[in-house]
């Protein structure tokens, strides 16, 4: 009872000390976390990271081993699924093939107890299909609607109960691309027009960078970081995460110096690299295995003569252009270093016309800050 | 070349004889041997002839009981057996095979036997915990019997075809339900029951037909009663007769026509399902 008084009041799921173990196999180990009503939250991973299993658990379909799920501060270990105030949408939709588009969207109403009357279901039915852009196709059958239909339905079949949480498992990965991008958007906006929490798990880092609120990235049943997407873009907790969420270019080496926030590391090689200590980081002392992270649109590209003076960076490394992708607003280059190896470049459009445009085989200088490198654990 | 003509060969050997039968059915002559031209006069006789309505009657009565037991006890089994893990699963899955496999006369045998068994001991322990002066019950071989025995058989073919169709049934359906407050019975009628029912229905025909086709296992343990086959069998001991070539002759129709029926049920089912899966 006092459980329920000290939570937070915004509190809607709570994970608390949460593991769940199939035989051998921990897919979800000792996980604590928090989601607040009205967020857009996703578990981020790739596959069997345990980010499927921990919606699962949201939604009943799974009993944790050991500790406690919340949902709106009452604990549901041992609900069943059909008794939990939360509704999913299904990586295949999991539309009934059997029921027509309207059947399919007022399965929920008809199980409610007591029956909402004919008249009423068919206003709530309508309404919902008109909320997914869907009106007049009621009557339709399931296959005979596209994979955009068929999601759109589904998500339709599950707001329309009006849960507390929406939980969608992976629910844009079997559309193509331009559809995804537009379900995206579509998303986000039904999910401030309707406010209530959306949880999407998903292994797309870039849907739930553009998407979320706050992200959890899981690895190995663990919460690695949760954060906004700023936070974890800007300040990873280690080099799993940096790796995860954007592209990185990593130098590896062993702490050799820490004074105040900056951090020097040695490589293999000798060579000396500071960065500065990421505040989301455990603290690092001399010795430890680390790596210097530096964002590819945060480093710039110079012909072969200009100095780190020149470019106005503290670094300038020589090397050769491999490869080069022409993205429109950007370029990006990768250039085979002297002495750190590859290292991936993006320069944008204004830098670009400072110089005449490199070319695959061309030397060039790379260079970077020492305030915009970060110094992360490296695991 | 010679493969062609062998397969030709093949077929001809099995399908002359049936072929023959038909065409005999329609006789106008009163020989079996000697076409003299058409008729249908057989099949007025036969329809007409009260020996033969009543083997048909028990024979329809039989197979229609056999057959809606093994669609029912079919289906429960075939859903308990798909959550069975573990070690027993080989075992049961073999059982049900064998039980397909196992000659109708050790069926017949067996089922006769465990039968007479059963009654010889339970009908004296009715008799005496029955109040006196009324007359107790005396279990006997009859319809019952039959019933029981081709259940018995059919039930694996129902077990089989279920059991395919809940395997290849999207299990993110239940899970659907479920999450959209349907309660288990709730769900089991409104998702899993739909989506299974083309394989019972297959199931129940099929069974049908097996049960009222069965000669063997219904000779031994019919009793006094004759089923068609029976029925056939023992007029056939006074000579063939336009009439049984008939008879012969409905039966086929009948048993094709649910055979395609059930073969039906069973391909547009998983067309439907696979374009929905798309």
């Amino acid at each position: 009872m006092t459980a329920e008084i000290n939570n937070l009041p915004d509190a809607d799921i709570e994970f608390r000390d949460v593991s769940k173990r199939f035989g051998d196999v921990i897919a979800v180990d000792n996980v604590s976390l928090l989601i607040k009503r009205g967020e857009f939250f996703s578990f981020l991973g790739p596959s069997g990271c345990g980010k499927t299993t921990s919606l699962r658990l949201i939604a009943g379909f799974e009993q944790p081993t050991t500790g406690g799920v919340q949902i709106g501060g009452t604990s549901v270990i041992g609900v069943p699924p059909h008794k939990r105030p939360v509704n999913m949408v299904f990586q295949h939709y999991a539309l009934f093939p059997h029921m027509t588009v309207a059947e399919n969207i007022g399965f929920g109403l008809r199980q409610r107890k007591p029956k909402p009357s004919r008249s009423d279901m068919d206003k709530q039915v309508d309404e919902s299909l008109e909320m997914v852009r869907m009106s007049g196709y009621g009557n339709r059958r399931i296959w005979e609607m596209s994979g955009g239909q068929q999601q759109r339905v589904a998500l339709a079949r599950a707001l329309i109960n009006r849960p507390t949480v929406l939980l969608l498992d992976e629910p844009l990965a079997a559309l193509d691309r331009k559809l995804r991008r537009d379900m995206q958007i579509e998303l986000q906006t039904l999910q401030r027009e309707v406010g209530i929490t959306f949880i999407l798990v998903t292994h797309d880092q870039e849907e739930a960078l553009s998407m979320s609120d706050q992200i959890c990235i899981m690895r190995e049943g663990r919460v690695e970081q949760l954060g906004s997407p700023r936070e974890l873009y800007d300040l990873p907790v280690n080099r799993y995460v940096a790796d995860f969420v954007g592209k990185t270019n990593f130098i590896a080496g062993t702490v050799s110096q820490v004074s105040g926030g900056t951090i020097t590391l040695e490589t293999e090689k000798g060579m000396s690299f500071s960065g500065r200590h990421s505040p989301e980081t455990k603290m690092l002392s001399p010795g430890d295995n680390a790596c210097v992270a530096i964002r590819p649109e945060l480093m710039l590209i110079g012909s072969d003569s200009e100095s780190a003076a020149d470019m106005n960076t503290d670094i300038a490394l020589s090397g050769q252009i491999k490869n080069q992708i022409f993205l429109g607003e950007h370029t990006e280059y990768l250039v085979a270093t002297d002495i750190i190896g590859d290292v991936l470049v993006l320069s944008p459009k204004y830098i670009e016309s400072r110089h005449k445009g490199f070319g695959p085989g061309d030397r060039v200088s790379v260079g970077w800050k020492n305030e915009i490198a970060l110094v992360l654990e490296d695991s | 070349m010679t493969m062609r003509l062998y397969t030709f060969a093949v077929y001809l050997f099995l399908y002359v004889p049936i072929g023959i039968i038909v065409l005999f059915s329609f006789n106008s002559g009163r020989h079996a041997s000697d076409f003299q031209g058409l008729s249908v006069k057989w099949y007025g006789k036969a329809l007409s002839n009260p020996f033969m309505m009543d083997a048909l009657t028990t024979s329809l009565i039989i197979a229609f009981s056999a057959a809606l037991l093994s669609s029912i006890m079919g289906t429960m089994a075939a859903l308990a057996l798909q959550r069975i893990r573990g070690p027993l699963k080989p075992l049961f899955d073999g059982m049900i095979y064998v039980s397909i496999m196992i000659p109708g006369i050790v069926i017949g045998i067996a089922t006769l036997v465990a039968l007479v068994t059963v009654f010889d001991f339970l009908n004296p322990i009715l008799a005496s915990v029955w109040p006196e002066g009324a007359n107790p019950p005396k279990l006997s071989l009859g319809y019952m019997s039959v019933i029981a025995a081709h259940t018995l058989f059919t039930m694996s073919l129902v077990i089989l075809l279920v059991r395919a169709r809940i395997a290849g049934m999207d299990r993110s359906l239940i899970e659907a339900a479920q999450d959209l407050y349907a309660t288990p019975w709730q769900t089991f009628r409104l998702i899993t029951l739909p989506q299974i029912f083309p394989a019972i229905l297959a199931g129940f025909l099929l069974s049908f037909t097996f049960s009222f086709d069965d000669f063997i296992i219904s000779f031994f343990v019919a009793g006094t009663n004759s089923t068609l086959p029976i029925y056939v069998f023992s007029s056939i001991r006074r000579g063939i007769t336009p009439e049984v070539n008939a008879i012969g002759t409905m039966v086929l129709a009948v048993s094709l026509i649910l055979l395609v029926t059930a073969q039906i049920l069973l391909r547009k089912n998983t067309g439907k399902s696979s374009a929905a899966a798309e």
